[in-house]
């Protein structure tokens, strides 16, 4: 098992550097650069020039990227054009607050989203059903950075229980958190319902109740480890899609995680702190991937012996 | 001329394909509501100068910033502009943005798809490789980069909301390939000399055609997502642009005195998305007889 998760780690790797060499080439092939982002369009070819050299932007573009990767092989990912401090350590001052506010999110989205689902499936095709599924598929459809003005106009504005913005404590992060994990409920939900009732359809299930296990017993002994598996891989699949995704909500908030990080970064081309994090969310999918798998296997004995 | 041999009887003919997708389709409710809100969007987006005649610009410095009332049914915003008129008005710009992200989609992900799963070996590996790359970007960072670099704009944002979602048409096109490939009528093409256009063109693509239309369902309501969250970052369609995204842009600065403005262009995203994802379980379920429910 442990070979089996090495050469998925190894296989990853061509795609991570491919992803950094895309991120590259818009970089570098479009007009603008971070000489003028920082210098403004007044300043004198001299002063240009000497901050692309500084920078390393007068080299020919294989030998800066070979560069940049040699450098990052060794965990030396330079310091960032806006803010003149290291990579590193920018990201890491940026990482809690994303692990917090997608976790929270993620928290969200399977409380609610599971029980919603398991809800729908035991009721299939009756008014219940129907019910739950037209409000998952509500909140599926809702475009998170709306719901984001709608609470804080709500909760923020009009009540005034929560802040606007800002991310100074617990309080800061309950907007945020629902905006971004609010719509996770639908997804978790339609699957958690789709996966319950295959779950219902198999042969086991037949078999507990012809024994006659209680209807409870067989949904909480059968069912629910079987059609746990798919949502559980799918929460460990989406969790860097939800880092990506949680740019627009990071930047209505003013939240300081690496979603708004790698939104100014893109603004005012500061290559160094892009490449940097499209690598770590690169390879946060590679290993939420095994995670998930790993999960899967704990829940599931049979796919414990598949990995094995 | 001699009789052609009698068929053996085969008993009544089985309902075709497309009688069996249509029966299972008209079945899923949620799927018709869909389909009904689409067609009613269709018809404001092209009765949008009948609807609201003073069109999405029309200022009235006199009636700022005025909440919904009878005569303003959604409110005005900061310039006096009817804002139901200006959402009727960015119907026009979502559908535009749907059709278009999903015709450039499919151009890429069909043609890429079909040139994977028929030539196989190196092209296969290069095209899968770039799909795997293109699918390994967190949405929205890879357009956001595009957009930063080519300028803000709609035009922009639609196309690299584009240029950075036909990857799963790509995976679902090579897929389908790979399991037409073996069949007689294919076959019965390379054995009487079809070259390789014909085969893919005549022969591959309308087998291909099922699974892209679903699937070009199922990712309109992200095109349309993705292209207002680009307007909302101020990256998108720019001022005076209907476009909902932006609109709700301009709803977040008056978020403090004027919740109407964020409310409503909101609510016209939803119920589009509500839509299309409806039409696209319906389809879904309806080509997929395992699934339905």
């Amino acid at each position: 098992m442990l070979i089996r998760l090495l050469w998925r780690l190894l296989a990853a790797v061509p795609v991570v550097i491919g992803v950094t060499l895309i991120a590259f080439l818009i970089l570098h092939l479009t007009p603008g650069d971070p000489v003028e982002a920082i210098l403004g369009a007044r300043a004198t070819d001299e002063a240009r020039a000497a901050l692309a050299a500084e920078l390393g932007l007068d080299r020919p573009l294989p030998v800066q990227y070979l560069a940049w990767l040699g450098r990052a092989l060794t965990g030396d990912f330079g310091t960032s054009i806006m803010t003149r401090t290291g990579v590193l350590e920018t990201i890491g001052a940026r990482l809690p607050y994303t692990l917090w506010l997608t976790g929270s999110a993620f928290a969200i989205g399977l409380a609610l989203g599971i029980p919603l689902g398991l809800y729908a499936a035991t009721r299939q095709n009756r008014p219940g059903d129907h019910l739950a599924m037209g409000a998952a598929m509500a909140l599926y459809s809702t475009a998170d950075f709306w719901l984001a003005l709608m609470l804080t106009i709500v909760f923020a504005i009009w009540l005034r229980w929560l802040p606007v913005s800002g991310a100074r404590g617990w309080e800061h992060l309950v907007l945020p958190a629902l905006a971004l994990g609010l719509p996770q409920v639908g997804a978790v939900a339609r699957l958690m319902r789709a996966e319950t009732i295959a779950a219902l359809r198999e042969d086991y299930v037949l078999t507990a109740r012809a024994k006659g296990l209680a209807p409870g017993a067989v949904l909480r002994g059968h069912v629910l480890r079987n059609a746990l598996v798919p949502v559980v891989t799918w929460a460990f699949l989406a969790l860097p899609w939800l880092i990506g995704g949680a740019v627009v909500i990071e930047q209505v908030f003013a939240w300081p995680g690496m979603g708004q990080l790698m939104y100014q970064a893109i603004l005012r081309k500061d290559f160094p702190v892009i490449q940097a994090l499209l690598l770590f969310i690169a390879l946060l999918t590679v290993l939420s991937n095994i995670l998930g798998d790993l999960a899967a296997a704990a829940i599931d004995p049979r796919i414990r012996e598949g990995l094995a | 001329m001699t009789a052609a041999p009698p068929l053996p009887d085969a008993g009544p003919a089985p309902p075709s394909a497309a009688a069996l997708f249509w029966r299972r389709f008209r079945r899923h409710r949620p799927a018709l509501f869909g389909a009904a809100a689409i067609l009613l969007l269709v018809a404001v987006a092209l009765a949008a100068p009948l609807i609201a005649p003073q069109g999405f610009d029309a200022q009235d410095l006199s009636q700022m910033r005025r909440p919904p009332s009878a005569e303003h049914w959604f409110g005005t915003d900061r310039y006096g502009r009817d804002l139901f008129a200006r959402v009727v008005s960015g119907s026009r710009i979502a559908l535009f943005v749907a059709a278009v992200v999903v015709a450039i989609e499919l151009a890429l992900g069909v043609t890429l798809g079909l040139l994977a799963g028929w030539f196989g070996g190196w092209t296969d590996r290069a095209i899968s490789a770039l799909v795997d790359l293109v699918w390994a970007f967190p949405p929205l960072v890879l357009a956001l980069g595009i957009v930063a670099a080519l300028g803000p704009g709609l035009t922009n944002a639609v196309l690299a909301i584009a240029v950075t979602s036909w990857a799963p048409f790509a995976r679902i096109t090579r897929a389908k390939v790979l399991s037409l490939r073996g069949r007689d009528y294919v076959e019965t093409g390379i054995a009487i000399g079809e070259g390789h256009g014909a085969i893919l063109l005549r022969y591959l693509l309308p087998g291909v055609l099922g699974a892209n239309l679903v699937m070009s369902t199922l990712t309109v309501p992200a095109a349309i997502l993705k292209t207002s969250a680009l307007s909302f970052l101020g990256l998108g369609a720019q001022p005076p642009s209907p476009d909902w995204g932006a609109i709700l842009n301009e709803g977040r600065e008056a978020m403090r005195d004027a919740w109407w403005i964020a409310a409503f262009p909101g609510l016209a995203l939803i119920l589009t998305e509500m839509a299309f994802n409806f039409l696209g379980d319906g389809l879904r379920d309806a080509l997929d007889p395992r699934e339905g429910g």
